[in-house]
């Protein structure tokens, strides 16, 4: 069992200097660049922490050079290899550890990857990272599409979302295939803590980040990341987006534990999962977003409708069984 | 006064694992592929029975591999890899991005030739592939060159002025699984001596603060790596990183020098090899193994009379283009032998390399090309001398009808 008791408080949190700045290039109401303060607020060793970062939105929007939102050693080597970089890195501090050549403890490393670099792209090289047992803490921020590219489909957009690589034509509604359940991929390689966060439940994405980062081996959280350019809906509605995706089932929060194998829900999702009348329709989430504006316009799409909430139920049915509640 | 030293029988593969272990790396991250498998497996052994303290990384690919590298080097880490053909091929993105971090990473290349079709055999198609990848690019000749080579590499690699990933290429099978008696260090104690001890960092001034170049999270102000740089920073970036090769032509020669009052043992001024060329009418130029086997023809027709030398390029990268001036400028006709594929163009890259050098001399010699030996077809003494008697009708006044002739393929 994987302990951990930190909880994030509002004041001690405030009391932190900023390793992410101001002066990004991130989109407003980008939510990357909220969860990766978050992330740097919790992390237990600051002083000693490395981020490797896949190519995407965040890498190119925070280090134009010669400018560099990050205030920890940061290294972007390409798209579809922070997991082997990361390994690397952490070969390296173990290698000068053992032969006399460091004397601190071994640096935290945390590789930031988008869903390109996690679902696609990176697949290999992170399931090949964890297989290793590196000790890493490897931190999706899913967007659901190449963003950074200019919103194209990726294995982790969602059935029914239009993208530019799967529009809503004439005959095919979006995207016709559902998403990859990357967190039980990584959780089936049974070494890793594995779990899903949500920026607007902060507090328990924190909490994650730090169990995550503590574990001694592989770590990975899967945080879901609003874009307002990609999903096409008002900036300030960020978190608010967010929250739905918790709240409709889509993005349930849970975590795994690879020490006594078990599956626990979290958060909202626990109480949810407590109180099964707080579940609220997927509509509620889909009609947010312009990308999924063609289940609603010119012509009501019940049937696609239909078929994401009874997906999503299904699935959700199963992360019950999987946690124990039903 | 050179230092204790060993004989041992080891093929090329092994001489380049034992090299890795003399370095005593700090990483190794490597997957395996024929012809280079040995060199992981020998390394894997030192790694098992505790004789090295080097963190092995056995990744999932090629690419994996080198990615890896270069998050160990950057965290300040001594790194190894090796590879081949595909292999290389599938690291392509990475070498581009590991010279432009000036990460000083070195690489065993067992030679051998590109899918497709499927082969294992060698030739330098391989390395031909990447040679514009900001690597500096070396062609051994032998076992005995391979281990030689890989430990001065560290030193050019490492130099302030050059900071620039090294390859070590060798002919599959040909030197890479053929044992041969080689000298080797007897205390990797004195190459940690040649190399100046452990891998010393650079360190720079930045905003009024001394910072090491690499990931350390010790540093005063932490740094960046791999930025997005555009075009208002992208081109000196680059134009920097072509300078370091080209300081790399001097620090080769020093490093030859110093490995020779270290070991005994040089190779030429450390970019080519000269033999018999003081005199020479007729040179030859090629890389790797097949050296050997032409000297052995060239001795035969010195014996006949024929003043024929040659002029091994041992550092493809940076190309030694004075160099090729400096012994090619009195001869009459020049044979270049490339070992890869010329797709689409006037001959194999050795053979336009070293015509291009040569163009600026008032009286250039002909130079016209053999392409040899693709996918690890023999080149025997008597295909040498077939092409070198060709080199003599040229320079006895016979047209030269080809710019380029393949040998030893069927019409």
């Amino acid at each position: 069992m994987i302990e951990q008791k930190w909880r994030p408080n509002l004041f001690e949190l405030a009391k932190k200097p900023s390793l992410f700045t101001s002066g990004h290039r991130l989109c407003s109401g980008c939510a990357a660049g909220t969860i990766v303060r978050m992330v740097m607020m919790a992390l237990p060793n600051p002083e000693r922490t490395i981020i490797a970062n896949a190519t995407g939105c965040l890498e190119v929007a925070s280090t134009i050079f010669p400018y560099t939102a990050w205030k920890l050693p940061w290294i972007h080597n390409a798209f579809e290899n922070a997991a082997a970089t990361a390994s690397g890195i952490e070969a390296a501090f173990k290698a000068l550890k053992r032969k006399g050549l460091w004397k601190k403890d071994i640096p935290d490393i945390i590789a930031f990857g988008g869903d390109g670099g996690t679902y696609d792209i990176g697949l290999q090289a992170l399931s090949g990272a964890i297989e290793r047992g590196h000790d890493f803490t490897w931190i999706l921020y899913d967007n659901e599409a190449y963003m950074n590219t200019g919103i194209q489909r990726s294995g982790s957009t969602p059935f029914a979302a239009a993208t530019t690589t799967s529009p809503a034509g004439k005959v095919i509604p979006g995207k016709m295939e559902w998403k990859k359940p990357i967190g039980f991929i990584i959780a089936a390689h049974m070494n890793a803590y594995v779990a899903t966060a949500n920026p607007y439940y902060w507090q328990d994405l924190m909490k994650k980040v730090r169990k995550a980062v503590l574990y001694k081996g592989p770590s990975f959280l899967h945080v879901i990341s609003t874009c307002d350019r990609g999903w096409r809906f008002d900036p300030s509605q960020s978190m608010i987006v967010s929250k739905l995706a918790t709240d409709t089932c889509l993005h349930p929060l849970w975590e795994f534990d690879p020490e006594t194998r078990t599956y626990s829900l979290t958060d909202r999702s626990l109480y949810i999962a407590k109180h099964p009348d707080q579940k609220l329709p997927v509509e509620r989430y889909l009609e947010t977003q312009g990308r999924f504006r063609h289940l609603f316009k010119p012509k009501r799409r019940d049937d696609l409708i239909k078929e994401i909430q009874e997906r999503v139920d299904k699935e959700w049915e199963y992360l019950l069984k999987l946690t124990g509640f039903s | 006064m050179t230092v204790e030293q060993i004989d041992i029988l080891l093929n090329g593969d092994e001489a380049a694992a034992w090299a890795a272990k003399d370095v005593h790396v700090d990483v190794v991250a490597a997957y395996p592929i024929t012809p280079q498998t040995i060199v992981v497996e020998k390394f894997s052994e030192f790694v098992a029975d505790g004789i090295v303290q080097t963190e092995f990384v056995s990744v999932e690919s090629e690419h994996s591999a080198l990615s890896a590298c270069v998050g160990a080097a950057a965290a300040g880490a001594r790194a190894f890899t090796a590879t081949a053909a595909n292999g290389l091929q599938l690291m392509n993105e990475i070498l581009y991005i590991a010279s432009s971090l000036r990460q000083p990473i070195v690489m065993a290349i067992a030679n051998r030739a590109p899918s497709g079709p499927i082969n294992i055999h060698n030739d330098h198609t391989d390395a031909m592939n990447v040679r514009d990848a900001g690597w500096i690019m070396f062609f051994a000749e032998n076992t005995q060159e391979v281990y030689d080579t890989i430990i001065q590499a560290y030193k050019i690699a490492e130099d302030p002025n050059v900071l620039l990933p090294v390859m070590v290429c060798y002919d599959g099978f040909l030197i890479s699984h053929t044992a041969e008696r080689i000298k080797v260090f007897k205390d990797p104690k004195d190459v940690a001596e040649f190399l100046g001890g452990p891998r010393k960092i650079p360190k720079i001034e930045l905003m009024g603060k001394e910072v090491e170049l690499s990931l350390n999270p010790e540093n005063p102000l932490p740094l960046t790596f791999g930025p997005l740089d555009l075009y208002d920073y992208y081109f000196e970036h680059k134009r920097q990183q072509s300078e370091a090769m080209q300081h790399a032509y001097a620090v080769i020669e020093k490093v030859n020098e110093e490995y020779a009052k270290f070991s005994g043992r040089k190779y030429g001024n450390g970019r080519v090899v000269p033999y018999r060329l003081d005199d020479a009418e007729i040179a030859i130029v090629l890389m790797g193994s097949t050296a050997g086997t032409a000297r052995y023809v060239i001795d035969e027709l010195r014996d006949e009379g024929i003043k024929i030398g040659e002029l091994r390029v041992r550092s493809f990268r940076p190309f030694p283009y004075m160099d090729l001036e400096r012994y090619l400028k009195n001869v009459k006709v020049v044979g270049v032998f490339d070992r890869a594929q010329d797709q689409g163009m006037q001959g194999g890259p050795l053979f336009l390399e070293t015509r291009a050098a040569l163009y600026d001399l008032a009286s250039h010699p002909k130079v016209v090309n053999f392409v040899f030996g693709l996918g690890g077809r023999d080149m025997s003494p008597e295909l040498l001398r077939t092409t070198m008697d060709e080199l003599i009708a040229i320079k006895e006044g016979k047209k030269p009808v080809f710019n380029r002739k393949y040998i030893g393929v069927r019409e």
